[in-house]
């Protein structure tokens, strides 16, 4: 099975404080942590497990700057076979649609049977693979946690749904499939991991190598914009306990105390 | 004046909560703007549904077919396309049948896409739709721009535009059966059947305090110390999606859309910052404790008191304090 997995370089929800820029229009990006989207890892290691019991190939590819490279090294240290960047200034500024236009003209140049992406990264947007499907003309599954390869025809997948409960279908290749987390446990990867691939060749495609018209993506294709960040003004908030922590587990007691938390 | 469209989920007979949401998001994207029901589905409950729904709408529309009988998104995205005029404003939830259906649904209609909206500014020169989202689990919010000159299709995150008390629920609309249109509901993803959540060893939707921990307890070795405190305080342990991710506790523990949906009197949130996903499964009202090492933590938006210390310090102590007691 020849199959190619999305991966996006996200800030680290868990690592940061996010603050705004001093303009207010963008984050303050100067000592964020990035790593690969979490639902993207739950991607790659189900391709490997595949790959592993029917053969193949996984394909790992990205939009994104030159700094985005070292995910997909991360990912190949995982066991992804292949990688591709797919940047051009001209990709800046793309909308969910843009990068799905993107990623399409790669998957174009390829022969795959089928296409993971993750459920949804950091903008919670989970729309780049329905609409990579929808582009590519193919079946869709989103917020799969259950794959099962039944002949090279087809595979059995299971899709997440309210309250924990898991939706069988059937699904004809080639296919898109989003990943929902918790379908696999991704293995870890070490420093000597990422040493070992620290030299093979990742090809870097723009605009004119996938044959993409630059008005159609970017900026100037999208129709979607993000104005400015801003941190919500949401009432009251909660009211923050402050002092010594013996002196805040003393209110929080009382608190409790008259909640009926004790 | 937008054309608006709105699909329904339903089941059993009985229209999804998001059913009487979508007019009012609709009359922030414009006021006064109409929002015309899809329900799509088979027999008896359809029917129910269609009805019920025309105290809300002035039109629905129903598409009666026993291939609709389980919502399949791949079937029901094909229905729409013949169904949704060209350049009109189509709102789906953003729930798992919303994000199944509604970004490729944007490619085949050639429209603009949104997702996860949480706030409407209205329209801007007759063509530029000004909306807000979030990032980042919620970190930070964004204002946004989206073309509409040639459609949009828009999910808007459940809970939200919730009417503000029991609307005035007297549309007095109609039913327009638009079976014949469906046109071909052929696909290449077929449903089998749906497998239930397990049952765990506990229930945490009986106790009346529960005490969540999410990834701030950094490892396995660390629920312990949740545990114990929970123990004092005659409280259950439960958890945030990636503690059942790393399978440090059981998915029955899980709070959350895709977990359990809770309505505890206290609510200790330990190390979580609070998605909407997770907080969807948080329901009553309950008096929120927050304790996150981030000042800047989402949760400490919509707990009731908040503390800014190291859970797995923290935790220990408050357990020691409350043994005292
Ligand atoms: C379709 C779908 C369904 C989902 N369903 C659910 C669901 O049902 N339930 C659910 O929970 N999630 C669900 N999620 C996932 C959700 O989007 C979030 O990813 C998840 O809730 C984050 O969990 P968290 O708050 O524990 O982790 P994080 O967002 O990583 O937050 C960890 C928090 O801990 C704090 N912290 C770290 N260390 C410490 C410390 N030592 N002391 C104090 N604080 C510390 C950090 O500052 C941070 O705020 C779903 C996602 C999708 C796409
Ligand atoms: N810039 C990108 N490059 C490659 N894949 C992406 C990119 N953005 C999103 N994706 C894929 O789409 C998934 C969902 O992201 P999103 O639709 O942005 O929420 C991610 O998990 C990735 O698999």
């Amino acid at each position: 099975m020849e199959i190619l997995v999305c991966v996006k370089r996200v800030p680290d929800t868990a690592e940061n404080e996010f603050e705004l820029n001093s303009e207010g229009n963008d984050l303050d990006r100067d000592d964020l942590v990035y790593s690969v989207n979490e639902w993207d890892n739950y991607a790659v290691e189900e391709a490997i497990q595949i790959v592993d019991r029917v053969g193949g190939s996984v394909t790992v590819a990205t939009v994104g700057d030159e700094e985005s490279e070292e995910i997909l090294r991360r990912e190949m240290a995982m066991g992804a076979n292949n990688g591709v960047l797919l940047s051009d200034d001209a990709f800046e500024g793309s909308d969910g649609k843009g990068v799905a236009a993107i990623l399409k003209s790669e998957i174009d140049s390829g022969n795959y049977d089928l296409i993971m992406t993750g459920a949804q990264a950091d903008e919670g947007a989970a729309q780049v693979g329905g609409m990579l499907a929808a582009m590519l003309d193919v079946p869709y599954a989103s917020l799969v946690n259950k794959i099962e390869v039944v002949d090279d025809k087809k595979l059995k997948v299971g899709r997440e749904i309210e309250g924990g409960n898991q939706e069988m279908s059937e699904i004809e290749l080639p296919c898109v499939l989003s990943i929902q987390t918790g379908i696999n446990e991704p293995r870890y990867v070490g420093i000597r991991g990422i040493r070992k691939v620290a030299k093979l060749e990742i090809p870097v495609k723009g605009a004119s190598d996938l044959g993409l018209d630059e008005g159609s993506v970017g900026n100037a294709g999208a129709k979607v914009k993000r104005v400015d960040y801003f941190v919500p003004d949401l009432g009251e908030g909660a009211e923050m306990l402050e002092g010594s922590t013996d002196e805040i587990i003393e209110q929080l007691i009382e608190k409790l105390k008259a909640k009926g938390g004790l | 004046m937008a054309e608006i469209y709105a699909y329904i989920p339903h089941s059993s007979g009985v229209a999804d909560d998001t059913a009487l949401e979508f007019p009012v998001a609709a009359g922030k994207i414009e006021p006064g703007a109409s929002v015309t029901a899809i329900v799509t589905g088979s027999g008896a409950d359809l029917d129910k549904v269609a009805e019920s729904l025309t105290s809300a709408y002035k039109e629905v529309i129903k598409i009666d077919n026993e291939a609709l009988a389980y919502p399949n998104a791949e079937i029901i995205r094909k229905v729409l396309c013949n169904i949704v005029p060209k350049g009109a404003i189509f709102l789906a939830a953003n729930d798992t049948f919303g994000m199944d259906l509604a970004p490729g649904l944007s490619i085949k209609l050639d429209a603009a896409f949104a997702a996860d909206v949480v706030d409407f500014e209205g329209i801007d020169g007759g063509s530029t739709l000004k909306l807000v989202r979030q990032e980042l689990g919620g970190a930070v919010s964004t204002h946004v721009t989206c073309d509409i000159s040639s459609g949009a299709v828009i999910t808007i995150r459940p809970g939200v535009f919730a009417p503000a008390e029991e609307a005035e629920k007297a549309a007095g609309g109609s039913v327009t059966d638009k079976s014949g249109e469906a046109g071909d509901l052929s696909v290449k993803r077929r449903f089998l059947e749906i497998v239930e959540a397990e049952a765990g060893d506990v229930d945490i939707t009986k106790s009346d305090v529960l005490v969540s921990v999410g990834r701030g307890i950094e490892g396995e070795e660390n629920i312990e110390i949740a545990e114990e405190l929970a123990e004092a305080m005659n409280a259950v342990v439960s958890c945030s999606r990636p503690i059942v991710d790393a399978k440090w506790l059981e998915k029955s523990r899980q709070v959350g859309t895709s977990g359990q949906t809770v309505k505890p009197k206290v609510y200790m949130a330990m190390g979580i910052s609070g998605s909407f996903q997770h907080l969807g499964g948080l329901k009553g009202n309950p008096f929120i404790v927050a304790v996150n090492k981030n000042p800047k933590a989402p949760i400490f938006q919509v707990a009731d008191v908040g503390i800014v210390e190291d859970i797995l310090e923290f935790m220990p102590e408050l357990t020691e304090k409350i043994k005292e007691l």
